[in-house]
């Protein structure tokens, strides 16, 4: 072997253990970095104005990497079942400084920081800073004030507020006939269940996401077996008033008459009836608004 | 073999001085002494903060500007000049060449690095004056020398195979890159399927940029742990000398005539 030809081996020997070495010490710097260091950065910046100046005119492209990182910092957070999202509200507001008109980062944002830990963030009065933020920027963009109206009614439990909302949205050109309507559903029966079946089916029908349809359909869910409950419980209430004593299972009931069949839950299973005359549901997972719905 | 290599070493670091880059070192030292004391005036309790952002963030970029635009002219110039055929109809080895370059880059770049590192001191010092927590900017400063590192070898690496002006254009887009590897490591994270494999492929074939800048953390006054520091360090020789391996095996094959 002539000395070329073991320099042109040696060096390729080194370089496939070099490289293996650099794998095995970005893992080390990884874990001794932690995941969310890089997302961290936003707690040291003055603001998100002065990031676009610096972004020397690629401000979208900038926006677009900081809702990315948005995202996957809800994803992580929300699959830890984590109770803070301490960083998620200063990145969604760089997002929207760096490019105003990014309209998802208002819609997902708001939801992201409206819904309740461990789902989500749990701070519905930035949610709604975020959307009138956007609102602001986008004041043609009718989706918004339904976005808007949407965490009054949910989160907030702000129906006036909320019914503004729709009203404001609904004089938008374009907006969709049933803005109106949800703003007078608002107004009259903020807290009827049917108000919030009619929401979520709403935003069940106007969804392109998917993400966003299957959660609007949990909510569905869960609404439905809520009046399933509620009413079966009544039931029951009946039959301990004409017997004197609960029922031990759903045959009973359905031979006194009280029910036409074994009560099942939109998924097709049955109802648990439980030794203290209540009701639930088998599978708690798979109706996990259920219990928030119930204390409303 | 040492001496060979100790030659090329000092000389590349010669030429470089000669090509009067350290020049900028006078124009680093004389915008940042004349301007701190303006910081003071354009913002209120922030003007240790600004001047060091502005300090490290100087260092950093000039850094890596005079780590590409010297790299690049590394092989085209010596065949330009004729000077390589020179060099290696002596009992000068291929690898030797690109290895000693590379070194007198670093050197050059250090050198550079420690005179700007100089020059910001006495800028705090006439702002602010000096504190104990100054002290931790010199990991930020170490860190940067680690890019450094990174970045000469992959310019010595392209310019292995490639004219000057695309050179430089990979070595600055590979620096943009590396700046955003951790987001590139949390796509692959969120992909699936082959998109996951081959997004991980190239977030590990990319240089990490992003651990190696702990400006805004040091600004801060907070520290950074020597673990860190350790497996940064490693991380960075391993890298650069993967590229310079890569450089030296493109080099060993091509044909000089």
């Amino acid at each position: 072997m002539n000395r070329n030809r073991l320099a042109t081996s040696l060096f390729a020997v080194l370089l496939v253990l070099f490289f293996a070495g650099t794998v095995l010490c970005r893992s080390q710097v990884e874990k001794l970095r932690g995941k969310e260091v890089t997302l961290e950065e936003v707690l040291y910046m003055p603001s998100g104005k002065s990031v676009k100046r610096l972004s020397l005119g690629y401000s979208s492209l900038l926006a677009d990497i900081y809702w990315t990182r948005a995202v996957q910092y809800f994803g992580e957070k929300s699959n830890q079942r984590s109770m803070r999202y301490d960083l998620l509200y200063p990145l969604l507001d760089i997002t929207t400084d760096l490019d105003p008109h990014l309209i998802v980062s208002y819609e997902f944002g708001s939801l992201f920081l409206s819904q309740p830990p461990p789902e989500g963030a749990g701070q519905p009065e930035k949610a709604v800073a975020l959307v009138e933020k956007g609102i602001r920027e986008n004041p043609s963009y009718w989706r918004l004030y339904f976005t808007l109206g949407f965490i009054h009614y949910l989160d907030r439990r702000d129906y006036k507020a909320a019914s503004e909302a729709f009203f404001k949205g609904s004089e938008v050109p374009g907006a969709l006939p049933w803005m109106k309507v949800m703003a007078a559903r608002m107004a009259e029966h903020g807290e009827d269940r049917s108000t919030a079946l009619y929401l979520w089916k709403a935003v069940y029908d106007t969804s392109i996401d998917p993400q966003v349809k299957d959660t609007a359909m949990q909510h569905l869910a869960s609404l439905r077996a809520e009046q399933d409950i509620e009413q079966l419980e009544q039931r029951v209430k009946l039959y301990r008033e004409r017997t004197g004593v609960l029922p031990s299972r759903w045959l009973d009931m359905i031979r006194a008459g009280l029910l036409p069949g074994l009560p099942q839950d939109p998924d097709g299973t049955e109802y648990k009836l439980l030794p203290d005359g209540t009701v639930d549901v088998q599978d708690p997972a798979k109706y996990r608004f259920l219990d928030r719905n119930r204390n409303k | 073999m040492i001496s060979r290599l100790t030659a090329i070493t000092l000389n590349t670091f010669r030429e470089a001085v000669r090509d009067r880059v350290l020049y900028n070192l006078i124009l680093f030292v004389l915008l940042l002494v004349a301007s701190a004391p303006l910081f003071g005036q354009i913002s209120i309790g922030m003007e240790r903060l600004i001047l060091v952002n502005v300090g490290l963030s100087s260092i950093s970029l000039f850094g890596v500007i005079i780590a590409i635009f010297i790299g690049i002219g590394l092989v085209s110039k010596e065949i330009e000049k004729k000077t390589l055929y020179t060099i290696l109809s002596r009992p000068v080895r291929r690898w030797e060449f690109i290895v000693g370059k590379y070194l007198g880059l670093i050197m050059t770049l250090v050198v550079n690095t420690a005179l700007m590192t100089a020059g910001f001191y006495i800028a705090l010092l006439v702002t602010k004056g000096l504190h104990k927590t100054d002290a931790l900017l010199l990991v930020a400063i170490y860190f940067t020398v680690l890019q450094f590192l990174i970045v000469t070898a992959l310019t010595v690496l392209f310019s292995t195979f490639s004219s000057p002006i695309f050179s430089a254009i990979f070595a600055f887009a590979l620096f943009v890159i590396g700046t955003f590897a951790e987001d590139l490591k949390n796509f692959a994270a969120i992909s699936k399927g082959a998109a996951k494999l081959l997004a991980t492929a190239a977030a590990y074939l990319m240089p990490n940029f992003a651990s190696l800048n702990v400006i805004a953390q040091t600004a801060h006054d907070q520290g950074v742990g020597g673990r860190l520091i350790l497996f940064n360090t490693l991380y960075a020789m391993l890298y650069s000398a993967s590229a310079v391996a890569a450089a030296v095996l493109i080099f060993e094959r091509r044909n000089l005539k």
